[in-house]
């Protein structure tokens, strides 16, 4: 069957890593992804379950993995030839239609008693990641055992499935993935005074599910393209700003004063949807004495001067995926929000390098989320 | 120095015909010509420079010995007494003037004539309002070095600080309401001089002390989107709100029982010199000597290749020779009918009716960006606020019509000067344009922003408040105009003002003609040097 995997190759890499710094995406042309004829992955145990992809969305994880630009703290957890594909609707074989939570947690790898974070249900931060009858794998999309979304077909446990309602188009199904990401993070902000660094798709979606969940929140957004303003305004941002008005609007809307390159107040939370060393160093700068900055984008290795965060007890704290949970509440607030528009353009796995390079190049080029499109896919249909 | 030998002609109206070489419109650091419709345009040309008063240090003794109204000078002073002395600031006169400054040559009279009465409990303040501090070189500059190095080393010379709340002093409230404050070494000085500097019709009288003296708490009641409304133009004293109020604060002061001997100036139009490479900008263009066109062409050229900073820093560096043409002494109002008079004298153009269509080329400079950056707030300010209202009995432009201004409109900002400008063109025009909005959801913030208010006390910024007033000075502007297009303007920044950018002239007119009609009546207000035109 048709897929696009990712495999172990390190001249491969080295030539995404540097033409990806080029071109955003062009690690897609150079890189380990490759289009390639695979067998369909075969059941991990009776329970698995087979997934034929409708649509698969390209993430900023995927993005930093074929650009050669993630960190590799994800080496050991993750087993190669995968293949990706994490934001992923599909047809089950029995004709429903679902979507996929790809976190590998301990339900899913064969163990009968599952860590304390699965217990209490926090399967995102389910110890056992490497381990069991599955390769390791933080996500499907990760892990050669289990397929992923950018292919015609994958296994999935059934804890990993989310019937999606008719009423529910495919375009806003794709988006319930990122959506629980951003309602998990919403879930771990507790004050009203936000800011958040970001407007790609997990900042406009979190920014809506911080509206949904946090009703008289002040919302600042910072956004670059005029897209992105207009998304973030609807979704519930109360100011959107430019990037490098960033420190200006946080010091007057906060009466802060200033010292240095810090403000001596700030808000109280800053949600950092990048991930990059810049907005992180800006976050620090904006953060009030006390405050958090939550980390929701993807960092790599970064250098910090984290003085700050010491001397003002600020707090750096990660949000990674979501729970079940919040795949429910992510799958009500798609629905009702019509998130379906955010999905600005599908292409079928053929045209990969294109779609790789649009998600890339999504703000510039006025798009919020790229995705795969199998619907039309021969082989999936011949499945 | 060289002088106009020929005697000084009044404003002049030009009918534009097919003979009428193209036209300076002042273009920020630059100059655009622009050939204007002939047949249907006329240009409003300022007066040629008045003759100036041959002994201006004579002058200005005379008028302290002889004031109106009021004994002289020398009977008010005393030893032991408190006196304090007031000048403009650094907005006074623009450009700035060549040295020595007129405030130089008053103060020193005035030190002279404390110096040989005894009295030595003397201070000099500049009277700043919400304005920037004034550096040591533009102290120096105003004052004078041997009068910076007699006060300042003492810290008996500085700047009024509006926001220091323990030298300022509230000294009561008008009818009306307005509060009216007052620095407290000022108000409890036995005699307060003000030196003033009268550039135009809306400078000067108690406007020069309830205003310069004061802070955010008086001010806010004339410096508001309603008295600008209500001040058809402040320009013209008799219909100025702003006029109105400062003259019930006036009052107030009076009945306080603070003495103020207020010291007034005028000076010529005399901007670019009647010789030298500026020059030819107040020349009128059909006038210009083979040598002028030469020299413009070679400045306009070399301009357009020049980066801004350096064009910039040429621009600032221009100091107007100007010519004192009139020095009273005395009491407040009685003096200021005077100094009004002689600006006028100056400064007046009759001009039959209204036009649909005003142009109007904007230069580098504006009370607020003295050694500084015209930011777009301030373009704005210049144009809509102190270009759009120099007139007398009606606007120039009839209401709906369409101004016309050139300026290149840079999104820059001086981060030291203007700080919470960049807070206001980013946060706060960003929402919204309407004067009443901003001044209702903003404007109390802004005004008490510590941030700003440190800067202001201890930096060089203007006050977190100032921003708005210059966009309230263009109210009555935004509300009888139907469109204002800038010329040569960055597109973003004339956008996020809420005007139309337009590549050329002629694509202006084009897009005026959606307002106004095909064939438009123009009129272009070839100012600077400073013209008001009277409008019947």
């Amino acid at each position: 069957m048709k897929a696009l995997r990712f495999e172990r190759k390190i001249a491969k890499f080295a030539a995404a890593t540097i033409a990806g710094r080029v071109v955003p995406g062009r690690g897609a042309k150079h890189g380990p992804l490759q289009l390639e004829d695979v067998d369909v992955p075969k059941f991990p145990d009776a329970d698995w379950v087979r997934l034929r992809p409708r649509l698969a969305g390209i993430c900023g994880s995927d993005l930093a993995t074929i650009d050669g630009a993630s960190s590799r703290y994800f080496e050991p957890i993750v087993s190669f030839p995968f293949v990706m594909g994490h934001e992923v609707v599909g047809d089950l074989d029995d004709g429903t239609r679902a979507v996929l939570i790809p976190v590998l947690h301990c339900a899913t790898r064969g163990f009968a008693t599952v860590c304390d974070s699965c217990a209490r249900g926090a399967i995102n931060l389910c110890e056992r990641i490497a381990f069991g009858h599955l390769e390791p794998g933080l996500q499907s999309g990760f892990c050669e055992s289990t397929g992923g979304g950018w292919s015609v077909a994958m296994v999935a446990h059934p804890s990993q499935l989310l019937v999606v309602p008719d009423e529910v188009t495919d375009e806003a199904a794709v988006l319930i993935e990122p959506m629980a990401c951003a309602v998990h993070a919403a879930r771990a902000i507790t004050t009203d005074d936000i800011a958040f660094i970001g407007a790609g798709a997990l900042g406009l979606l979190t920014v809506a599910a911080t509206r949904a969940i946090r009703p008289d929140a002040r919302i600042v957004i910072t956004a670059k393209y005029p897209e992105q303003r207009a998304f973030a305004k609807a979704l519930g941002a109360d100011q959107v700003i430019a990037p490098n008005e960033l420190t200006r609007t946080l010091r007057s809307t906060t009466g802060s004063l200033v010292v240095g390159d810090y403000l001596t107040g700030g808000v109280s939370t800053i949600v950092d949807c990048v991930g990059s060393e810049a907005s992180l160093t800006d976050a620090l700068r904006v953060v009030a004495p006390g405050g958090t900055v939550l980390v929701v984008g993807m960092p790599g290795h970064t250098s910090l001067d984290l003085t700050a965060l010491w001397h003002r007890e600020s707090a750096l704290k990660g949000c990674y995926a979501y729970t079940r949970d919040d795949f429910d509440t992510a799958l009500d607030l798609v629905r009702k929000l019509d998130l379906g528009r955010l999905v600005s353009a599908t292409y079928p796995l053929h045209r990969y390098e294109e779609a790789i390079e649009h998600a890339a190049n999504a703000g510039p080029r006025g798009a919020v989320k790229i995705a795969f499109d199998m619907r039309n896919e021969k082989q999936r249909n011949d499945l | 120095m060289a002088t106009n030998k020929r005697a000084p002609r009044p404003g002049f109206v030009l009918d534009v015909d097919k003979s009428t070489p193209p036209i300076v419109f002042h273009h920020g650091e630059g100059f655009r010509l622009e050939k204007l419709p002939a047949g249907r345009t006329r240009i409003l040309y300022p007066a040629d420079p008045l003759v100036g008063l041959p002994d201006p240090d004579g002058a200005i003794r005379d008028a302290l010995l002889h004031p109106i109204d009021c004994d002289p000078l020398p009977a008010l002073l005393r030893p032991g007494m408190k006196l304090t002395i007031a000048f403009d600031d650094i907005s006074l006169p623009l450009p700035p003037m060549r040295k020595p400054d007129i405030r130089q040559r008053v103060i020193e009279a005035v030190l002279d004539m404390a110096a040989e009465a005894g009295v030595d409990d003397v201070h000099l303040i500049a009277a700043l309002a919400l304005h920037r501090r004034m550096t040591e070189a533009e102290l120096r500059h105003a004052v004078g070095d041997r009068v910076y190095d007699a006060f300042a080393p003492h810290g008996t010379l500085y700047n009024h600080d509006a926001e220091d709340p323990e030298n300022m002093v509230l000294l009561g409230v008008t009818k009306h309401g307005e509060e009216v404050e007052m620095n407290r070494r000022a108000a409890e000085s036995d005699l307060l001089v003000y030196v003033n500097i009268n550039l135009v019709a809306m400078d000067g009288g108690h406007k020069s002390t309830a205003t310069g003296l004061s802070g955010y708490r008086a001010l806010r009641h004339h410096h508001n989107v309603k008295t600008m409304l209500e001040s058809k133009s402040f320009m013209d004293q008799h219909k100025s709100e702003l006029h109105h109020s400062n003259w019930r604060q006036g009052a107030i002061i009076k009945d306080a029982g603070i003495k103020i001997f207020q010291i007034e100036t005028t000076v010529n139009n005399n901007t670019f010199g009647h010789d030298g490479p500026l020059s030819m900008l107040q020349k009128r263009e059909w006038e210009w000597t083979a040598r002028d066109r030469a020299s413009f062409v070679t400045m306009h050229n070399g301009l357009k290749i020049m980066k801004t900073s350096h064009k910039r820093k040429i621009f600032n560096s221009w100091q107007a020779p100007y010519d004192l043409t009139s020095v009273q002494a005395g009491e407040i109002e009685a003096v200021h009918k005077i100094t009004t008079e002689n600006v006028y004298k100056q400064q007046l153009v009759p001009v039959q009716g209204q036009t649909d269509i005003l142009t109007m080329g904007l230069p580098y400079i504006c009370p607020y960006n003295v050694n500084s950056v015209m930011n777009p707030i301030l373009v704005m300010c210049l144009g809509l606020g102190y270009f759009f209202n120099l007139y007398r009995g009606k606007p120039v432009v009839r209401e709906g019509g369409v101004l016309i201004m050139t300026h290149p409109t840079p999104w820059e900002f001086h981060p030291v000067h203007h700080p919470s400008y960049i807070d206001f063109f980013e946060q706060v025009l960003s929402e919204t344009t309407n004067p009443l909005e901003i001044e209702a959801n903003y404007e109390k913030k802004f005004a008490e922003d510590e941030w700003y208010r440190h800067l202001y006390r201890t930096s060089y910024a203007y006050h977190g408040v100032h921003p708005f007033y210059m966009w309230y000075w263009g109210s009555h502007a935004l509300a009888h105009l139907g469109q204002v297009i800038i010329v040569g303007g960055d597109t973003r920044a004339v956008r996020r003002l809420g005007f139309r950018p337009a590549s050329t002239m002629q694509d202006a007119f084009e897009m005026a003609s959606d307002v106004v009609g095909r064939q438009p009546t123009i009129t272009h207000l070839h100012n600077p040097p400073i013209l008001m035109a009277d409008v019947s």
